[in-house]
This record gives structure tokens, C-alpha cells and sequence, in this order.
């Protein structure tokens, strides 16, 4: 028999970013909170100091914070028909565990999508026609708008003191900035970063080509800052330890450092450690969420009754809990029906390295997780699609996030892969050499989803989750249209040589990527294609909520942590707004 | 995974070798094992090109005590390894090879702890050993285990193509050939795809170059050197915009505490 514990208000599922919010903001609206977090406590102090925390093979190779895949993984494979079998390693992506979640280990790029990409079907259908795209590119509109999240992009910018160049102010383009980007009602609360090298040759290249650089949008301060929940970020040192790190200098916007101290001072918040949610619980006749389910440290099954749950796990462990807790309708791909899974999608990546072979010092080392130049003239919304056959687009920025050298020490095309050669080559392109990063969208197709594996399973004995992907069609044009334009700029910018990692291969699980999963517990405004609703609320019982890039219906050229965190503050809006009063479905079904 | 050796000689002979590749096999410095590695016969039969006098030799003769036991490997199965990383990453005029570098130390260390007992893997079955390269690693062994099998296989296989020869008397090009033929899955392993084993050893090759010297490999910070990298090292915040900037800061480990950061005092 389960323990029970004592009832609360509100149950949250993780103890990541987007629990944090909430467990900070309900709390403070007089509710009681319970955040479940299956890994452990973890502090700025002392876990993640130097030089301990600089440690490439700890937490870079072995992923030292990261999910363990002995506890739970996942299964993959590219197709329906194909074999799943399990991720038995990390690779292509990253959840992180422990408190904080992936928000410890990010490395801060903090972007904002286009307006046109929460109303892209509309959007496609408008502007090029409804035969435009091939039936089976899924894309779907949000449920709301870019001027409804707009209040709350800008509010999660000034939580993580966000810096940056305004490109568009109140309608007003401004230099120096992103022109491409939707209005925004005030600027960057902070400035930003210090331009490095590798983005002053890739900025000056790109705009004698007559595109539009600008410094990425960085949660990595550039200052010190107070956010507006008192809680203070310090100067950024660009150590070149970012991602997969947790950040020692108290600089990198995590839970830790601005959210979850102003949540903990509150009595109405527990963040309870070493709990792994199984389930959520709910009634069959109600259809309302009753609690959830959790192991806890001792190795019990433990039920924490609560009326209101919502889920803050990673993005598709949202959906396999869903699934794992028989909510909603599984996605089928064979008959398309079903949501829970549906529309997984992912981010379409390439690369173009430029050397210039040891007649220019970049110090890759010197580096921080959204250290970068970037442009945006080749995202969706800044270029027209007509006769290309695709939507979508991506950035492309030179970061200069680190020089670790196990995993950075690119060489040429043509350069053996060991012996003598590659050494020497290793040696003479390490600190010569500028990468540039293409950060394509990915659209949804019917055969990309989240399931549950049939035959392998997790430590505490349930099925794991299954995911099927591979990069649909329209994301293969679009990755070349992109990635051409890239390599002009790459061109442009006086090395060597220049090598091109084009996407011209299946997906594969193995080497790293992004962690940018998206899908499978998608908002929208038909509950027979979404799973939730604009404000991420079930369709299916109007007390279990779904936080997270789950709920894109489709992912855009950008990284999703702005976008998750602005629809966090958004949803908090209407439960504290419309919900918690009167708790009931707030969209009609 | 661990197997209690006590094989300080073979250690002392690794180290040895680390004067060069070719003369690796050639030192002849036999202790009373009358283990291969020490026969000395080899460099006769299969003229390798000179040693260079390089600043390896002085790494390991620098190297500090209890650095060159090993908690995993055996004799022979260190004489591979040693023989095999100076091939994927070998000496040269101005660096260190891997061997040199500590590399048999590292990955020994590696697979004497969690991440050769299969640390953070899902090792449940059923496996697919012919699965497609997009699904990942999907063979049954932990790391060690790999290490263990696929040693044995592949010395087996070189003894059959080379008349009763191991992997360690062969000359560079030979190796080389070897090494690639498991890389290209030229050679067949009857227990394992052969590239797994070789991707395996190239990844842990590379890692322990790079790694922190704190786990073994890396010595005297060579790979560091060699590229630039200046290590545990952790601020640039008035540097990372002078453009061109030559960095000569000598680089420094996590190890020495002088890489600790002042704030964690004014910071409680």
C-alpha cells in the first residue's frame, strides 16, 4: 500500500525551471505547493564551484548532470515499423536531473520566437496558399498570439536578467539589434555580452553581405543585476565552462540563482528531493486528477493528494507520464487520431567550421553558453518561402560557448581521423578555428511521435518511453536553403578553408545535438489535435496543467528556454486570473 | 570489473616504452615475467622509424609515483593498449604521444570505475547487436567487459594473420593497418563489430589526452599544451574581447588548489 501523505493545493511534477515559477508564484497566492524532484538538492555553493566544476570528462563526457539511463531512458527509432530499441546512452540530448532540472546545465541563449510561427498554419495558408506544404507537414496554431506572450516574454527576461540589443522597440527598429524579432515593449534588462573574436569575423563578413548581426540574447549577466524577486546575478567571467555546467559565478540565470530562493522563503512551498513521480492519479468518474505517485528516497510508493497537478518534467517526460498514467488518447500514427505524443519535434542543426589555419588567435576558451553573433535574416519570418517548398528557417550565430579540447578540436576536411596527421592538425586548427551554428526549425510529421515501448522498461518497472523521429522533408530543404546562406557568410570571412556539416543523414541518437525536444503534450485550439489548451490546461480534466517545450506544436529556428518560460508566466496568469477561483475547464471543449 | 594485479614491472616496462613507439618494443628491459612486451626482438624484425627525442620521455620519467599502476588491465592487455593509443595518437617532435601521455593509465582508471562497470548505461535486455548505427551502442557489455573481449579477439586475430605474432611485435604500419582494418570493419571479431571497439578506444584515447591530468592521462598537461587550452582556468572577462590576443598563461589542473575561486568566501 502506498504511503499518503497530506493533501495539498497544488502538485508539482519536477523541480526544474518551470516548477520553480510556480511553486514560487502559488506559493506567494497563498496555496500550498509540493514540487516533486526525482535527483537531488543541488547549490550554486557548494556544488558547483571551481575548479571541481571544471572538469570537461566529469560533466561534459560522462554527463554528470544529467538523467541516468540506468533509472530511466528512452526508446528510439527513426520510423513506425522500425524496431525501437533503447537509448542506452546519452547522446543526441540532454535532460538534466536535480534540482534546477536542465535550467543548471543550459547554456543561457534566450530568444524569443516570431510572431509569425504561434499562428503558422494560419500564416502558411494566408501567405502561400493551403497547398503550399506537402499534407503531411503538421504544423498547427497555438492558440495565442505573440502579443499575448509578450508581457511575459519581457517578464522571464527580467527574471533571468537577460541581455541583449533591442531590435525592435514598440515597433521601432533599432540598431545594432535583431530586426527580425516581434515588438518588443521594453529592452533587454541588461546589456550585452562582450562580442569575442570569432563573432567580430563572422558579424563583419555577414553584413558585407548585407545581413544584420547582432550579440545573442544571453541569460549569462553581463552586470550586476537584482531581479525583480530580490534575487541578484553577478557579472558573467566568460570561463568557458556553460553548458553541461552548472554555473560557479553565480551568472547563469538557474533556478538556483533566480527563482527558487524567493519560492523556498515561502512556508507555503516544499521542494521534496528524491522523489520519481510514476503517475498522476485521477478519478475515472470526475476525470479530475486526484494527486500523483511517487518512489520516494527509502524506496516506497508514496500518493501526495493534491487538487491541482501539473507536469514540469523534460519535455517528453510530460507526455510519457501522461501516457503512463492512461490520460488522454494516445497518438496512433497508423490512423493519425489521438493526441498524447503527437507532433514530437526536435531541431534541425548543421554546421560550418572556417579556419584560417593558425593565422588568427580566436581562444576558444575564452567563452561563455550564449556568448555569440548571430543573424536572423533566414529565420521563418525574414525571407520569402514562395517556390522553395518549405516553412521555416533557422539562425546562425558563431558562438564561442568553450575550447574544451576533448570534444573541441575541429580539423579539416580531408584530415585523418587519428595517427600523426590528425595530431598535427588538431594542433594547428584548435585556436584558429570558428565555428558557426545553424539553428534550424523543425516542423511536425505524422510518423514523429512520443509512445510507449512494448517491451523495455525502467527501473521502478513501467514501459519506457518510445520515441520515433527522423528529419521530415520540409526540414531537409529548409536545412539546405539555410545552411547555403550560411556557407556564403562562411565564405566571406577570409580562412583557409571551409567545412560544411551538412544534415544529409537519418537521425541518429548518438551524437549531441540539442536539447531541444519539443512536442507531445502540444497546445492548441481542437482537443482533437492538442492535448492541452492556450493556456496549457488538459482538455481532458481541467486540473492537471502541462508546462515545458512539450507544448509547441511545432518547434521554431530558435532555443525554446525563452518561449518555455514566457508560456510558464503566461499560464500562471490565467490560473491566478481564472483558474484557481473557480476551478474549471477555461476553454470549452 | 576490477582484477587485483600487482604488476608494477609491466608498468615500469609501459613506461619505458613510452620513449617512443618504435623503440617501445625494442627496449628489451625484461623482467623476470619474461612477458612479451620486454622480448626485444621485434624492433629487428620490423625497423620502425626513429624515435624522436621529444619531451615524452622526460613526461614519464617525470611522472609521479603509483602513476603507472594499473587497477585493470593485465599484462598483455596493457601491451595492447599501449601499443594501439601511440598509434592513434603518436609522438612527435614537439609533443608527446598518447602512451607518454598517460593514456594506458587513464583508460585503466576509467575501466576500473563506474564508467567501465556501465556507470550511467541501460544495459537490460534483449540486445540487437546488428542494430542500425542511428540507434547507438547496443551490445551487452559494459565498458570493461568491451575492452576485455575485444582485446582478446583482436589479439587473436593478429597472432593468426602474423604467424603466431602479437599486436604490440608488429612495426607502426602494421598496427596502423590493424587499426584500421577494425575501424573500417575490414577485421571480424566473432564476438563484437569491430567498430565499436575501435570507436571505443579512439573516444577513451582522446579523453584521456585532454582529460584533466587528475584522472591519469594528460601528463604534464601535454594535450593542453599542444593546443592552447589553458585548463581549469576561469576567467576572462578582460581578455575575451581583445582580438588576436596571444595567451601564454601556463595552464593549470583542477588539482592545484590555486584554481579555487576567491568568492566562495564573500559569497555565503
Amino acid at each position: 500500500m502506498a504511503v499518503r501523505m497530506p493533501p495539498v493545493d497544488v502538485a508539482l511534477v519536477g523541480g526544474g525551471m518551470t516548477a520553480a515559477i510556480l511553486g514560487k508564484e502559488l506559493a506567494e497566492a497563498g496555496h500550498t505547493v509540493v514540487a516533486l524532484e526525482r535527483g537531488q538538492m543541488r547549490q550554486t555553493i557548494p556544488d558547483f564551484q571551481s575548479p571541481t566544476m571544471h572538469d570537461e570528462l566529469k560533466y561534459s563526457v560522462r554527463h554528470g548532470l544529467m538523467q541516468d539511463p540506468r533509472v530511466q531512458t528512452l526508446s528510439f527509432r527513426n520510423f513506425p515499423g522500425q524496431r525501437a530499441l533503447p537509448m542506452r546512452q546519452l547522446g543526441s540530448f540532454l535532460p538534466g536531473e536535480g534540482v534546477g532540472g536542465a535550467m543548471v546545465h543550459w547554456n543561457g541563449q534566450t530568444w524569443r520566437f516570431q510572431p509569425e510561427w504561434f499562428a503558422l498554419r494560419s500564416w502558411v495558408n494566408d501567405r502561400y496558399g493551403r497547398d503550399f506544404l506537402a499534407e503531411d507537414v503538421t504544423i498547427q496554431d497555438w492558440g495565442l498570439s505573440y502579443e499575448d506572450l509578450e508581457p511575459f516574454y519581457d517578464y522571464f527576461e527580467r527574471i533571468c536578467g537577460t541581455g541583449g540589443t533591442a531590435g525592435n522597440l514598440r515597433g521601432e527598429v533599432q540598431s545594432g539589434g535583431n530586426p527580425f524579432e516581434g515588438a518588443r515593449s521594453a529592452p533587454y534588462p541588461n546589456p550585452p555580452m562582450k562580442q569575442a573574436y570569432s563573432g567580430h569575423l563572422f558579424g563583419t563578413a555577414a553584413a558585407e553581405l548585407g545581413h544584420h548581426p547582432f550579440p545573442v540574447p544571453s541569460s549569462n549577466s553581463t552586470r550586476h543585476y537584482t531581479n525583480p524577486y530580490g534575487l541578484e546575478l553577478k557579472p558573467c567571467m566568460y570561463c568557458g565552462f556553460c553548458e553541461t555546467y552548472g554555473c560557479e559565478h553565480f551568472a547563469k540565470a538557474s533556478a538556483q540563482v533566480a527563482i527558487l530562493p524567493a519560492a523556498l522563503a515561502n512556508k507555503n512551498f516544499e521542494l521534496r528531493t528524491r522523489s520519481y513521480v510514476l503517475r498522476v492519479e485521477w478519478d475515472r468518474g470526475a476525470n479530475v486528477a486526484t494527486g500523483v505517485t511517487y518512489v520516494d528516497a527509502r524506496g516506497r510508493e508514496v500518493f501526495q493528494p493534491a487538487a491541482m497537478v501539473v507536469l514540469c518534467a523534460f519535455a517528453h517526460h510530460n507526455a510519457v507520464l501522461m501516457l503512463q498514467s492512461g490520460i488522454g488518447e494516445p497518438y496512433d500514427p497508423r490512423t493519425r487520431s489521438g493526441t498524447v505524443g503527437r507532433n514530437y519535434t526536435y531541431q534541425t542543426m548543421s554546421g560550418i567550421n572556417v579556419f584560417y589555419a593558425g593565422s588568427k588567435r580566436i581562444n576558444p576558451f575564452m567563452g561563455a553558453g550564449a556568448l555569440g553573433t548571430a543573424i536572423d535574416d533566414v529565420n521563418n519570418g525574414s525571407f520569402d518561402h514562395s517556390g522553395l517548398g518549405f516553412v521555416g528557417g533557422a539562425y546562425i550565430a558563431a558562438y564561442q560557448t568553450s575550447g574544451r579540447p576533448i570534444n573541441f578540436h575541429p580539423v579539416p576536411d580531408g584530415t585523418p581521423r587519428w595517427g600523426r596527421a590528425w595530431k598535427q592538425a588538431v594542433a594547428e586548427n584548435y585556436n584558429s578555428t570558428v565555428s558557426l551554428t545553424i539553428h534550424g526549425s523543425s516542423v511536425p510529421h505524422p510518423n514523429n511521435y512520443i509512445g510507449l515501448d512494448p517491451s523495455y522498461t525502467d527501473a521502478f518497472g513501467q514501459p519506457l518511453g518510445m520515441v520515433t523521429f527522423d528529419f521530415p522533408y520540409n526540414d531537409r530543404l529548409m536545412s539546405r536553403h539555410v545552411t547555403e546562406k550560411a556557407w556564403r557568410v562562411a565564405q566571406a570571412m577570409g580562412g583557409k578553408s571551409v567545412s560544411v556539416g551538412w544534415l544529409d543523414d537519418h537521425y541518429s541518437i548518438v551524437p549531441y545535438q540539442t536539447t531541444h525536444n519539443t512536442g507531445g503534450t502540444i497546445m492548441g485550439t481542437d482537443p482533437k489535435t492538442s492535448v492541452v489548451n492556450r493556456y496549457l490546461q488538459s482538455w481532458d480534466m481541467h486540473n492537471l496543467w502541462v508546462m515545458g517545450a512539450g507544448v509547441f506544436p511545432q518547434n521554431a529556428g530558435y532555443n525554446p528556454t525563452g518561449t518555455v518560460g514566457a508560456l510558464t508566466y503566461w499560464a500562471l496568469d490565467a490560473m491566478l486570473k481564472q483558474y484557481l477561483r473557480n476551478p474549471r475547464p477555461l476553454v470549452p471543449s | 570489473m576490477t582484477r587485483p594485479v600487482s604488476r608494477r614491472h609491466l608498468l615500469k616496462t609501459g613506461a619505458a616504452s613510452v620513449a617512443g613507439v618504435g623503440a617501445a618494443v625494442a627496449i628489451g628491459t625484461c623482467d623476470e615475467s619474461g612477458f612479451p612486451i620486454c622480448r626485444g626482438s621485434q624492433a629487428a624484425a620490423q625497423p620502425a622509424a626513429p624515435a624522436p627525442a621529444s619531451p615524452a620521455s622526460n613526461a614519464a620519467a617525470a611522472a609521479p609515483s603509483g602513476t603507472g599502476m594499473l587497477f585493470f588491465f593485465n599484462d598483455p592487455e596493457a601491451a595492447f593498449v599501449t601499443a594501439a593509443v601511440d598509434r592513434l595518437i603518436p609522438p612527435d617532435a614537439t609533443f608527446a604521444g598518447a602512451a607518454a601521455a598517460g593514456v594506458l593509465t587513464y583508460i585503466d582508471r576509467q575501466l576500473a570505475s563506474g564508467f567501465g562497470a556501465g556507470d550511467r548505461m541501460y544495459l537490460d535486455g534483449p540486445w540487437l547487436a546488428d542494430a542500425p548505427p542511428e540507434q547507438g551502442y547496443q551490445l551487452r557489455f559494459t565498458p570493461a567487459q568491451l575492452y576485455q573481449i575485444g582485446i582478446e579477439e583482436i589479439r587473436a586475430h593478429v597472432r593468426a594473420a602474423n604467424a603466431g605474432r602479437e599486436f604490440w611485435d608488429l612495426g607502426e604500419a602494421e598496427r596502423d593497418d590493424v587499426l584500421s582494418g577494425l575501424e573500417t570493419a575490414r577485421i571480424v571479431l566473432p564476438s563484437l563489430p569491430a567498430p565499436v571497439f575501435f570507436e571505443t578506444l579512439l573516444a577513451n584515447t582522446i579523453e584521456g589526452f585532454f582529460a584533466d591530468p587528475a584522472y591519469g592521462g594528460n601528463r604534464d598537461m601535454v594535450g593542453w599544451r599542444m593546443v592552447g587550452f589553458p585548463g581549469a582556468y576561469a576567467q576572462y572577462l578582460e581578455l575575451v574581447d581583445a582580438y588576436d590576443y596571444a595567451y601564454r598563461r601556463e595552464p593549470i589542473s583542477m588539482a592545484n588548489e590555486d584554481a579555487r575561486h576567491a568568492h566562495l568566501t564573500d559569497h555565503p
